[in-house]
């Protein structure tokens, strides 16, 4: 469904990602691991277009999206939920849901189906999205993505700094959408997160994919996790 | 029911204006109609500042198009009020797509200072082609010229209600801008670009069509206050215009519907004011601002927002 081939990218004149290749299947969830500045958040930045791959291509269901502009690549299907939630503070729940509904014009099917994903959330329609909790936040930034009804989803840390009731809630969430064949590419660096969910990992050293496993069978002590994560 | 007390609140405003038409003094009757228009001018500005983020330095410009759209088509082509005032309109909206075409490829203090220039470009132009704009002296448009229908805009009873009718039309107007699904995406332009173009929306084409309305109500305004109060002068293109709408939309409240309405009233009354105390009256408004940008820095309606009146649209 989606794959990177050779990308090289970074910021400016500072290269992060160097021949980077990866591809995620439909219905798989591929979950990216790796030491801070190994290129994680850089790749998803080079996927939804924030940043322009300097080589190599990105296609989706084999169509290039590495030259399109950035605003255009979310309507294509991909839908990402940034490293900090990144809401629209000052605008309510429902206004932000609203937003991310917009995009595609979809109906009310798509926001009551989101919103049935995190009941909470319609508690909490009136409310200004910088008064929520982080895991209410968090509940938000993944709705509003799932609005544009995404063919895949892109999720930077999506447990960092939650609790554990809200940890288990994304990962049952990842797996519905699993279940509906999206595709995800998560970045976690909790060992237990990654493997409660993931049918691949990659391991990610200095801005390229040091090595790819099935998930299948690994425990939290396979050496994998030390060698690339430090763990 | 939200929505139900933001409407009604609108309204009530409407219908107050509506009270002064019979119960204003004759000196605050003259004002308030002017008020009316500037707060049309104001309003647009905020659509663009308070509710899409774009801090311009130039609307004079727009402001200036629509004036000059319907007093030169007034005085030198014979044209009827209502024609001016759709030139006018138009011209307001035009001249913001022309301007943002090239100013919106910028940012931040760069787009201040672009659209400064642009307007200054502006008011240059007028005087230069003074044997057609009359410069600095400027056009009065004859009386005979100033009917709108069949509506005498000269006269104080008529251009007040043409005022507020005017008024009524840019703030309901407004109200629903703000309200529809293009009016939600400029708020979120405005509280962070990157993250709106993360969800597919395009911020250069939002902020050219939030500029383009905000043209369109400063067009509007412009062609009204030649047409009602029968000047057209290169003074109305100065700076001092573009800053005034920004003044105006601080004070009341930048990204509230009626922030821009009440900025106009207490400014205008507070330069009439310290005009009648001292010469200095700029030095009396400005610490008036200063104060205010120091104690209530979203404005009276902004800082009633924040406090409690969070439906307030």
């Amino acid at each position: 469904m989606l794959r990177l081939d050779d990308i090289d990218a970074g910021y400016g004149a500072v290269a992060v990602l160097h021949g980077l290749t990866l591809s995620v299947a439909s219905g798989e969830v591929l979950c990216v691991m790796g030491r801070n500045g190994a290129g994680k958040s850089t790749m998803l930045k080079a996927i939804i277009g924030q940043i322009r791959a300097g080589a190599g291509t990105i296609t989706l269901d084999g169509m290039r999206i590495d030259g399109l502009p950035a605003h255009q690549v979310p309507r294509h299907g991909i839908g990402y939920v940034p490293q900090g939630r990144r809401l629209f503070g000052g605008l309510t729940v429902a206004e932000n849901i609203e937003i991310g509904l917009m995009t595609r014009r979809r109906d009310v099917r798509v926001r009551e189906k989101v919103l049935a994903l995190f009941p909470r959330l319609r508690e909490r329609m009136g409310q200004m999205a910088r008064t929520l909790s982080g895991g209410e936040q968090q509940m938000l930034a993944i709705a509003r993505a799932l609005c544009l009804e995404p063919k895949v989803l892109l999720l930077d840390e999506p447990t960092e700094g939650l609790q554990p009731s809200m940890i288990t809630l994304i990962r049952d969430t990842v797996l519905t959408l699993k279940a509906e064949g999206v595709a995800t590419i998560l970045v976690e660096q909790r060992v237990d997160a990654a493997l409660s969910v993931a049918d691949r990992l990659a391991f990610m050293v200095g801005g390229r994919v040091a090595e790819v496993l099935d998930a299948g069978g690994l425990t939290p002590d396979a050496p994998a996790f030390a060698r690339h994560v430090g763990v | 029911m939200r929505a139900d007390r933001g409407l009604f609140l609108h309204l009530g405003v409407l219908a107050a204006l509506l009270a002064l038409h019979v119960l204003a003094p004759p000196y605050h009757h003259t004002n308030l109609a002017r008020i009316m228009v500037l707060a049309v001018y104001a309003m647009g500005y905020n659509i663009a500042f308070g509710y899409t983020g774009l801090l311009s330095l130039g609307h004079a410009l727009f402001f200036a198009a629509g004036l000059y759209a319907a007093g030169l088509l007034v005085y030198h082509a014979g044209a009827g009020a209502p024609v001016a005032m759709i030139a006018g309109v138009l011209a307001g909206g035009a001249v913001a797509v022309a301007v943002g075409l090239l100013a919106l490829r910028t940012a931040g203090v760069a787009f201040m200072i672009v659209t400064l220039m642009f307007a200054q470009a502006g008011y240059l132009t007028i005087l230069y082609f003074g044997a057609w704009t009359r410069g600095d002296e400027g056009i009065v448009i004859p009386r005979a010229a100033r009917m709108l229908g069949g509506l005498d805009l000269s006269d104080d009873n008529t251009r007040y209600l043409v005022a507020l009718g005017l008024f009524a039309l840019a703030l309901l107007g407004n109200l629903a801008l703000v309200r529809s699904p293009f009016g939600r995406v400029m708020v979120a332009m405005r509280e962070n670009e990157e993250r709106s173009r993360m969800l597919g929306y395009n911020p250069f084409t939002v902020k050219l069509g939030a500029l383009a309305i905000s043209g369109l109500y400063a067009g509007l305004s412009g062609a009204a206050y030649g047409l009602m109060f029968g000047y057209v002068g290169a003074s109305l293109a100065s700076v001092q215009y573009s800053i005034l709408p920004l003044l105006y939309v601080l004070l009341g409240g930048a990204g509230t519907v009626l922030g821009p309405l009440l900025g106009a009233l207490v400014m205008f009354y507070l330069i009439d004011y310290a005009s009648s105390l001292t010469d200095a009256h700029q030095f009396v408004t400005g610490a008036a601002l200063v104060a205010l940008v120091l104690f209530a820095p979203r404005g009276i309606l902004g800082t009633l927002r924040a406090r409690g009146l969070r439906w307030l649209p």
